[in-house]
């Protein structure tokens, strides 16, 4: 069975980490390098050269080309073999495969797929990231655990409770109830718990500086495979959006996830947290940068394990599903659809 | 309850406050209450087998 979705856009890079520098990542199990033109384009390229498949990771920039550190095969930006050392004639066949990217939101979007598939207007939107009434604290840790651990982690807030106590977890987020929606066609999956009246976890507690119990709303918005979005809203109890949606009285943080895989038992785990408040605090920055990190590595840690158990058992294990794993569920079904719809012999979306 | 999302081919399934069980709401309005998620997730990709049976309330 097909692992990957690879007829679909996934976060290669924050656009901060291209630059004159020779960068390599592998994604979905394909090694590539990327780098900056002159002029400022992201290109990425398959990271081995042709000729006896040295990394041109491993290479030097010269103009817009890499010369393979090995034996000096130079590539263009297209992934075309412009020299070969030695002769004149360059053999047909002297190129390495490139992929296309989109800059948005901060992100180097990358599409590993059928080059003529990749529609540069289907790359989803984390649009606080970029936009300058947000200020944004972002990182990426390693994660090595297949991807779906993560999806399934991020599905369900419920175990911020137990795993994460004392940081961004509290009794309510385990017993409020849930709202999940599923939008088959667009392939978008929606999962909403909004407390009432809920302890106010440090995170949320020394950022916005709101003393006592809060209204509370976690509305996850997933675009399988590799964004994941989850808009947070704390106010003191019982304050709400007017009814013209404006909401001046609460504290907005959109908590962004891209998470793509490296490898079929390793993940790129992107994080991200933008505020609408307190934006030129950098204590405030300091404080949400150290605690999401934390957070996070919470997660990789229990995931880590997870995933060696899971390498350790034979196929098929069993496991027990409950209420709060209705979205999870639906996400697994995106993921395989998405996969096997991405397999050779594919015709149609089922 | 809350909708957010608006496209034609939408499942909700509704936790039901203070309780166990989960209820489920095809996008022909037709609904089925289960305590499993898995249960209730075949019965909605289903749709339309089994969804004229239970008329919506």
């Amino acid at each position: 069975m097909p692992t990957f979705a690879r007829n679909q856009w996934y976060v290669a890079a924050y656009s901060r980490e291209l630059g004159r520098e020779l960068f390599p990542r592998t994604i979905l199990g394909e090694p590539i390098v990327f780098y900056r033109t002159e002029s400022g384009d992201a290109v990425a390229l398959a990271d081995r050269c042709v000729h006896r498949r040295y990394p041109l990771s491993e290479s030097r920039l010269e103009g817009d080309t890499i010369v393979c550190g090995y034996h000096g095969f130079t590539y263009d930006r297209a992934g075309s073999c412009v020299f070969v050392p030695g002769q004149s004639r360059i053999p047909r066949t002297a190129r390495v495969a490139s992929y296309p990217l989109v800059e948005q939101d901060s992100f180097v979007w990358v599409w590993i797929g059928d080059r003529d598939k990749a529609d540069p207007t289907l790359v989803p939107r984390a649009p606080w990231l970029a936009d300058p009434a947000y200020t944004t604290v972002s990182g990426m840790e390693p994660l090595r655990a297949r991807y779906e651990l993560l999806v399934d982690n991020l599905m369900d807030l419920s175990h911020e409770t137990y795993l994460h106590g004392g940081y961004i977890g509290t009794p309510e987020v385990a017993n409020t109830p849930i709202t999940t929606e599923v939008d088959e066609e667009n392939e978008i999956i929606y999962v909403s718990r909004h407390m009432a009246d809920a302890e106010c976890p440090s995170f949320y507690a020394r950022s916005t500086g709101i003393e006592g119990r809060i209204t509370r709303w976690q509305d996850i918005e997933y675009h399988p495979p590799c964004l994941y979005l989850l808009h947070s809203r704390i106010a003191p109890v019982g304050v709400l959006p007017n009814d013209d949606g404006t909401d001046p009285d609460a504290f907005h943080v959109e908590v962004v996830y891209a998470i793509t895989p490296e490898t079929e038992h390793s993940t790129h785990d992107f994080w991200a947290v933008a505020r609408d408040f307190a934006l030129d605090d950098q204590e405030v920055s300091d404080f949400l940068a150290e605690s999401n990190r934390t957070v996070v590595l919470q997660d990789v840690r229990a995931l880590d394990v997870l995933e060696q158990v899971i390498q350790s058992e034979p196929d098929g294990y069993q496991e027990l599903s409950i209420n709060i794993d209705t979205g999870g569920l639906a996400a697994r079904r995106f993921l395989r659809r998405m996969a096997e719809r991405a397999a050779p012999g594919a015709l149609v979306r089922s | 309850m809350t909708a957010m999302l608006r496209g034609n081919t939408v499942f909700r399934i509704h936790w039901v406050l203070n309780t166990d069980r989960l209820l489920g709401v095809c996008h022909c309005g037709a609904e089925h209450e289960s305590q499993d998620p898995v249960e209730l997730w075949d019965w909605l990709l289903a749709h339309p087998e089994g969804h004229e049976e239970e008329p919506a309330r």
